[in-house]
């Protein structure tokens, strides 16, 4: 059998172009089933090197991953992943994504290894390759001493964590997880969550998460989109609002501040006072110690201080809201 | 092998070419058939008829061992008939051998939900397919047109070129009938397997389409006065274009041609049936 280089050298190129080539480009995407609208016009542009997809139930994340992957047809607009286009060069697409969906989808009288080896090759891997991945993935997931099992003894847990081995098995440079956690008891969260951020920060390739459960995406994402009834309801860069949040201090006085508010507010910061509660804004430069010096000379007593944090779920909320 | 990393790394090697990615399904699916010892039994069993029909030919050309045992005269006469009843018998047999392998080939990966898997890498639905339908293919012709054109050629330099000159045409018919009747039986297979996802089902109504079509055909002829019943009977449309390839006599009510249009359109519907059911996600609409 002759051997082509031509798909591996594309691969390479992905891999260079990563970084300036958004994962997923959308432009007026909408898709239809029938006559009812699934995905409305969605315009975004994500680069993260984890994205993450949030939406209630029926919101149309995982119809936006079947459209990704060209299972679906768009009826208007464009989608591109890693720079391709989803109508014309799904093949290309299809070459660089890792997918594991949400349902049940393996064989259940094949062996993890055979059936891990199978997917691999049908990516495109020789046989002998393909074996050696096999193996490499059973064992980066967790499943080397059950790789020889038949996948129909499996676990629920541990037949998610072959699917996620068939979804790397191959190499890819984007991986798609639909619902990763689905079924899994809290341990088995943990770990699959443990796992998907191992991959992450490899940083050899870039992971789409679709849940609807913010604590899996806050836990593993840089990125996050929020589908709501189709349409795109928020985009929040959450390592931006992490480092955002970290200017936002609530604090909680005894007795009478006295002047410590004007103070504070004259070194910049804007404040706010409800009763013996304070909220600030830090300014550039000022730090929390200098808060506590300013209240020490004061001689006000500080009883609580928490930087303000805008959790996933208040961004969920308000877009749910919205 | 590095089984000991155990930490992500990506894959930079070369790649196998596109086109011979469905030959990945075609080792699997037939490594699976024979981990059975039923299916491996009956595969064996199909030979038996092509050694018989090999000794047959051998004993036609040496009438010298027919005399030692007594005989007179060679009763065996080597010629189209002979290969149209070869063809016949191992017809059965791969019908019998398709209703036991077919259903075990899609059925397995729609109860699993395992279509997904399959088209969210670089491979097409029609890739699938012709992995899938490869595997029944070149099983079956191993039990039909490969020994029927051994037998020709066995034939033929017994006979010597005068009789292959004016035979040659058989081996077009051995082939030609084959493969219509394989590639009836592995789409009717596939798309009953695609439709039905309980494997004994799938068998089941595989045998159900052949024989309760041919009643079907029957009574309908008889209640409506009519020889258009035999449209549905498969086995009988089958029946003409082997005996019109093969130039038996046979008082047949429809032509060459109309069983022709009616396989062809057959093999149309079970490739829609399969277009329509072979796809990643279902959509409802």
């Amino acid at each position: 059998m002759t051997i082509q280089h031509g798909a591996a050298e594309g691969t390479r190129q992905a891999n260079t172009a990563a970084p300036q080539t958004p994962v997923i480009e959308l432009q007026g995407l909408s898709v239809r089933f029938g006559r009812r609208d699934i995905l409305k016009d969605l315009v975004c542009s994500l680069r993260g090197r984890a994205i993450g997809l949030l939406g209630p139930n029926g919101a149309g994340k995982s119809t936006l991953i079947n459209t990704l992957l060209g299972f679906y047809k768009p009826c208007s607009g464009a989608a591109r992943v890693l720079g391709y286009d989803v109508r014309t060069e799904t093949r290309k697409i299809r070459g660089l994504v890792g997918y594991m969906p949400e349902n049940d989808a393996l064989i259940s009288k094949m062996s993890a290894v055979s059936f891990v080896q199978m997917m691999a090759e049908l990516s495109g891997l020789p046989p002998a390759a393909a074996l050696e991945r096999a193996h490499e993935a059973l064992f980066c997931v967790g499943l080397a001493e059950a790789r020889y099992r038949e996948l129909g003894t499996y676990s629920l847990g541990m037949k998610q964590l072959a699917k996620l081995a068939q979804a790397i098995a191959h190499g890819p440079k984007l991986l798609i997880l639909d619902e990763p956690t689905n079924g899994l008891d809290p341990s088995a969260r943990s770990r699959m969550i443990r796992m998907i951020r191992d991959i992450r920060d490899s940083k050899q390739l870039q992971i789409v998460l679709c849940s609807h459960l913010l604590r899996d995406v806050e836990d593993t994402c840089e990125e996050v989109l929020i589908l709501n009834q189709g349409r795109i309801a928020h985009y929040s860069n959450l390592e931006e609002e992490r480092k955002a949040n970290k200017r936002f201090l609530e604090l909680e006085l005894y007795g009478a501040n006295g002047d410590f508010t004007e103070a504070v507010e004259k070194l910049g910061c804007e404040c706010a006072t409800t009763a013996n509660r304070l909220k600030m804004i830090l300014a550039d430069g000022v730090e929390i110690r200098d808060i506590y010096r300013i209240a020490a000379e004061r001689d006000v007593r500080i009883r609580r201080l928490n930087f303000r944090r805008d959790t996933l779920e208040d961004i969920f909320l308000k877009a749910m809201g919205s | 092998m590095a089984v000991y990393r155990r930490t992500y790394t990506s894959y930079s090697g070369v790649l196998t070419p596109a086109w011979s990615r469905f030959l990945v399904l075609f080792r699997y699916s037939r490594k699976n058939l024979f981990r059975s010892k039923l299916q491996t039994g009956l595969f064996v069993l199909c030979f038996f008829y092509p050694l018989a029909c090999l000794l047959i030919i051998y004993l036609a050309h040496n009438l010298s061992f027919l005399e030692k045992i007594g005989n007179v005269g060679n009763p065996f006469n080597i010629d189209n008939r002979f290969f149209f009843v070869f063809i016949d018998v191992q017809g059965v047999l791969a019908f019998v051998l398709t209703a036991f392998t077919g259903p075990g080939l899609i059925s397995p990966d729609l109860a699993n939900g395992a279509l997904p898997l399959y088209f969210c890498r670089p491979f097409s639905r029609a890739e699938y397919v012709l992995g899938k339908a490869s595997v029944l293919t070149i099983l079956l012709s191993q039990i039909t047109w490969i020994p029927g054109l051994v037998l020709f050629a066995v034939q033929s330099s017994l006979a010597g070129p005068e009789w292959t000159w004016d035979h040659l045409w058989i081996a077009g018919s051995i082939v030609l009938s084959s493969l219509i009747w394989i590639a009836i039986l592995s789409l009717l297979a596939m798309a009953l397997s695609a439709w039905v996802k309980w494997r004994i089902v799938a068998g089941a109504l595989l045998l159900a389409v052949l024989f309760f079509g041919a009643g079907f055909a029957q009574a309908i002829n008889a209640v409506m006065r009519t020889q258009s019943g035999h449209f549905i009977n498969i086995v009988y449309l089958m029946g003409t274009v082997w005996t019109s390839l093969f130039r038996i006599e046979a008082d047949r009510s429809m032509s060459a041609a109309e069983a022709w249009i009616a396989l062809l359109i057959y093999c149309g519907i079970c490739l829609a049936l399969l277009v329509r059911k072979v796809r990643a996600y279902e959509v409802v609409k």
